[in-house]
Parts: C-alpha cells; sequence; structure tokens
C-alpha cells in the first residue's frame, strides 16, 4: 500500500509546486466566464423561478471546472513523464496496476475538487447560490472528477504527443462540457438538442451537481446517479483493463 | 537456490526486427554479470525483459525465480533497475526523488541509507537540488542511487557508467564491487567497446562479441554461423560459477537489412554474436 500512497502523494505534490498552473489559474479563467456570461444574460435568462442567472450559472462553472482538471490533471502528468521519460520509474516499481489506476485518479478527484472549491468560493463575490444538499453536489463533483480523471489516464496512455492530448481535449472533453448546459438549462434546447443531449454524460454530472444547489434539476438526480455511476464503472473497467496489458506502456 | 535471473528461450521482435532470437541465460546468485556487447545487440532490449519494462514474445523470464510477467510485484521488488536514458523528474530534488523511490519499493524511514547511498555516489552536497539543476553525471549518479534506495538482491545497471568521469566511475564501480561482495547480483550492460578499453568489472562478465563470416553462397550475402545450442558458453566469475547462455543475442543494428530480408535480422542479417569471457581481458 506504501507503494501506491507514495505515487498519490508525488502526485499532489506535482500538483501544488505548480499550483499557480493547476489551481490558480483555472479559477481565474472560470471567474472570467462568470464575469462575462452573467453580464451578458442576467436581464434576459431566468432558468429557475426566483434565481438569478448568475446563481445558476455559478454550480454548473464549477463542475466544469472539477471536470476540465480532475480530466487534465492525470492526462497531463502521464503524458509529461512518458514524454521525459521519467514513467519508468512508476513502471519499474512493485506497483499493481490497480494501485496505478488508484494513484493517478485519486490525485485528479483531489485537483479536480480544489480547483472547484477556489471556483466557487471566488464566485461568491458574485451570487450566493443556495447550497441545499451539499453531500449530492460533493458526491457528484467526486464521481465525476473520477470518472474524468480515469478518462486522463486513457488520454494520457493513448498520446504519444501533446498535440494528440490537446486534440482529445479540444474534440471531447470541451465540446461535450458545453453541450451539457452548464450555461444554460436543457430545456430551453430545440428538441433534437435536448434528445441528443440525454447521450451526453456530462450531462448528468452537471445536472446532478446543480441539483445539490437548487434541489431542483432538469432530471432525477438518482437517474442521473445511476448514469454517471454506471460510466465511471464500465470506463473504470477498460482503464484498468488497458493498464493490466501494458497498452503503449510496456512494449 | 533460485538463479538470479533465469532467462529460458526468449524471443522478442519490434515490428519485423528481431532484437533477441531464443536467448537462454542463467546468472547465480552472488554473480557480477557483465552484458557486452556493440550498439544495437539487444542489451536494453533483455534489460527491458527482466524489468518488466517490456514483454517477451515468447519465452520465460524470471527474477529471484518469480515470474517477471505473472508474478511482477515480487520480481520487481527484488530488483533495482539504472536505465540507460538520462530520465529525471524536474519536479523534485535529489532527496525527494530517493525518497518516493523507496516509497514505491515500500521501504519507510530509510533516511540513513539514503545518505549513505548519497555519500557513496558523492551527491550528499547536491541532496537538495533540484534535479534539473544536476550535471549529466549527476544525474547519471542519481539513477545508480534509485536503484540502490531498497537494497535490492538483484542490481542491474544499463551502461552505468555513461557520462561519468573516470574517478567517479572507478569509485563507482568500486561501491557496485562492494555491493556484489555483501551478496547482491550484479548484471551491467555494457558496449564491448568501452568494456575492452575503459571499463574494469571485476569478476565475471560476458563479451557479446561479433564473429560474422562471409560464407560466400547465396547472393554474396553474409549468413548466419549458427551457435549450437549449449556452445556458446558466456563464463562465470573470475574464478567461479559458470553461466551459459544459449542462443544468440541478434545482431539488430541493422534495420535496412531486416526491412529488405523481410523476415528480420537475426534470421537471416548475416552476423552473429559469440558469447564469451572477457572476465581475463583487463
Ligand atoms: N522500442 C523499440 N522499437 C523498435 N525497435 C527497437 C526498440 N527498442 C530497441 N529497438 C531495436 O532493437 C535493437 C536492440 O536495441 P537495444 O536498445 O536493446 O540495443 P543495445 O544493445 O542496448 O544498444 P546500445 O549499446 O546502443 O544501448 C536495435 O536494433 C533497436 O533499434
Ligand atoms: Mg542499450
Amino acid at each position: 500500500m506504501l507503494s501506491f500512497y507514495t505515487l498519490f502523494h508525488k502526485e499532489l505534490l506535482r500538483v501544488q509546486k505548480v499550483a499557480f498552473q493547476t489551481v490558480l489559474s483555472p479559477v481565474l479563467t472560470a471567474l472570467l466566464y462568470l464575469l462575462i456570461f452573467s453580464h451578458l444574460l442576467e436581464q434576459h435568462v431566468e432558468v429557475y423561478p426566483g434565481v438569478r442567472y448568475t446563481a445558476f450559472l455559478i454550480p454548473g462553472l464549477v463542475m466544469m471546472s472539477v471536470l476540465q482538471n480532475a480530466f487534465a490533471n492525470s492526462s497531463s502528468s502521464l503524458i509529461q513523464s512518458k514524454i521525459t521519460g521519467n514513467i519508468v520509474f512508476v513502471l519499474l516499481a512493485p506497483l499493481a496496476y490497480w494501485e496505478f489506476f488508484l494513484a493517478y485518479v485519486l490525485a485528479s478527484v483531489v485537483r479536480g475538487l480544489v480547483v472547484g472549491a477556489g471556483v466557487y468560493l471566488a464566485a461568491l463575490w458574485f451570487a450566493w447560490p443556495p447550497l441545499q444538499f451539499p453531500l449530492w453536489a460533493l458526491l457528484f463533483a467526486v464521481l465525476g472528477s473520477a470518472l474524468l480523471g480515469s478518462l486522463g489516464v486513457v488520454a494520457g496512455i493513448w498520446s504519444e504527443k501533446f498535440d494528440q492530448l490537446a486534440g482529445f481535449q479540444n474534440f471531447i472533453i470541451l465540446p461535450l462540457t458545453f453541450l451539457s448546459g452548464v450555461f444554460y438549462s436543457i430545456h430551453s434546447l430545440p428538441a433534437f438538442w435536448q434528445v441528443l443531449s440525454h447521450f451526453n454524460p456530462f450531462f448528468y454530472m452537471i445536472d446532478g451537481f446543480r441539483y445539490g444547489f437548487f434541489g431542483s434539476s432538469d432530471i432525477s438526480p438518482w437517474i442521473s446517479l445511476v448514469v454517471v455511476s454506471g460510466c465511471f464503472l464500465v470506463l473504470a473497467a477498460f482503464t484498468l483493463a488497458l493498464l493490466r496489458s501494458g497498452y503503449k506502456l510496456r512494449l | 537456490m533460485f538463479p538470479a535471473v533465469d532467462v529460458l528461450g526468449v524471443r522478442k521482435h519490434y515490428g519485423k526486427l528481431c532484437a533477441l532470437d531464443n536467448v537462454d541465460l542463467r546468472i547465480e546468485q552472488g554473480e557480477f554479470f557483465g552484458l557486452l556487447g556493440p550498439n544495437g545487440a539487444g542489451k536494453t532490449t533483455l534489460i527491458n525483459l527482466l524489468s518488466g519494462l517490456s514483454k517477451p514474445d515468447t519465452g520465460r523470464v524470471s527474477v529471484m525465480g518469480y515470474d517477471v510477467v505473472r508474478q511482477y510485484r515480487d520480481s520487481r521488488r527484488l530488483m533495482g533497475v539504472v536505465p540507460q536514458e538520462l530520465v529525471f523528474d524536474p519536479f523534485f530534488n535529489v532527496r525527494e526523488t530517493l525518497r518516493f523511490q523507496s516509497g514505491y519499493f515500500g521501504v519507510k524511514h530509510n533516511e540513513a541509507w539514503i545518505d549513505e547511498v548519497m555519500h557513496h555516489l558523492d551527491l550528499s552536497d547536491k541532496a537538495d537540488t533540484n534535479m534539473r539543476r544536476l550535471s549529466g553525471g549527476m544525474k547519471r549518479r542519481v539513477l545508480v542511487a534509485q536503484a540502490l534506495v531498497h537494497k535490492p538482491p538483484v542490481i542491474v545497471l544499463d551502461e552505468p557508467t555513461a557520462g561519468v568521469d573516470v574517478e567517479l566511475r572507478r569509485s563507482l564501480w568500486r561501491f557496485i564491487r562492494r555491493l556484489n561482495l555483501d551478496g547482491h547480483t550484479v548484471l551491467a550492460g555494457q558496449h564491448a567497446e568501452l568494456a575492452r578499453q575503459r571499463l574494469r568489472v571485476p569478476g565475471a562478465a560476458a563479451l557479446v562479441r561479433r564473429t560474422s563470416r562471409h560464407a560466400g553462397g547465396a547472393k554474396g550475402g553474409a549468413r548466419w554461423r549458427r551457435i549450437p545450442a549449449g556452445a556458446a558458453v558466456i563464463h562465470g566469475a573470475g574464478d567461479g560459477a559458470g553461466t551459459i547462455a544459449r542462443g544468440r543475442i541478434g545482431r539488430a543494428g541493422n534495420e535496412r537489412a531486416a526491412a529488405r530480408s523481410g523476415r528480420g535480422v537475426s534470421a537471416r542479417g548475416g552476423q552473429t554474436y559469440k558469447l564469451t569471457s572477457v572476465a581475463n581481458q583487463k
């Protein structure tokens, strides 16, 4: 267990040593979104009755930051290690493949939660969304960041260059987060897009997380929980199989 | 007693290139074994199979009796590997690097040994220096230190002295020799050239030597001189335990030939290496 703990700890230290890029800069990015969108849309949009648009927007932005940073953590750590070659230290160690998985995913969860908390606290300056069921919110933040951390492990192993990782980020992660209802309720979309949104796992993560704040959501949080957990289990099984086979790591 | 390293019928291809062709190698516990050969002979490939950095196409590899594929955690715990490439983690300093390494191998409270290893490798002044700020030779020594933090019974070094100056190279080998005398098995990969000129591996070493021979015949191409099973012998320690390596460590340096023949150099490329002893060639 010490091997696992060491790798986990090392991953956290890495985040901490470059906290400016890993924590502060994503918080600032989220605040910029908040500033611009809330300024533009505050007067025009009311998603939930009696809830200001800015307040509605905050949980979505928090969750978006959680997810993107969880993905960025495992994927960029892995690709950096692969490119600099120091991944060998981990590969030479008597670490079980599931310990490898757990260490990277948990570090991603921590980074996601820290950035999420940072965005939330900073956003309180703009508006004060209610936090009705904090445990629901936490549950979705943890599950969502674990899911994205796991996806980051897959992307980090699969990519051989930073460009490929950026492609993964720009063509998969970014569109899925933007089309998941961070900035709007999917009920405000045309029917076709509404149906399509239901195939986007990010939608369930955001919607479930938002339920923790407002106590109301586009769909039942229980359904979201089942969908998100299911996606996580499938992806985790896939990632573990990949690690076990040594795909692209042990040639 | 299990052999420290047991390689049985191992083949390794990279695409069409045959890097190792049916290699058998047995290194007994306590041996000091030199794996020598020119660039591309397959030294690193063999070492990577031992350490689990890559997987053999066929054959079995075990370290201290543990199969490196099925019982990988046990086999890796018993092995310390110095990789050939000068790799490091730029986020950390020397001491942190060694602490993490201890942790990976499940060793707690290792400060005293970490200090001793740093002392032997002349790294004590650099303990708190970030890895990025070390010279190449210092980085190499940190790699050696990393391989030793968990006092592994089997120490595998791939070109441990590349880029290290003469003075330190001597003290490095003395240190490795001492570890060997303390009972650690040592497997060191080195270029044959280096070995002949400068390397003074105390104890046993094997030379993977080129014995290409033009056999006329087929379209002017050179031919394999097959080494009969059991005939290519790596002699053991200065005086001691013999180790037999059958098969060949292929001449894999010539990829073009592989592409031409379409079958991999080892199968047809024309050169082979004979495994003999350099123990007395110092
Ligand atoms: N990852 C790889 N993909 C393709 N070919 C490879 C790979 N690694 C090694 N090879 C090839 O396998 C052969 C053996 O390489 P290896 O690195 O084992 O040689 P070596 O004896 O360690 O050489 P050196 O003295 O230069 O370190 C070479 O022809 C090399 O090009
Ligand atoms: Mg090599």
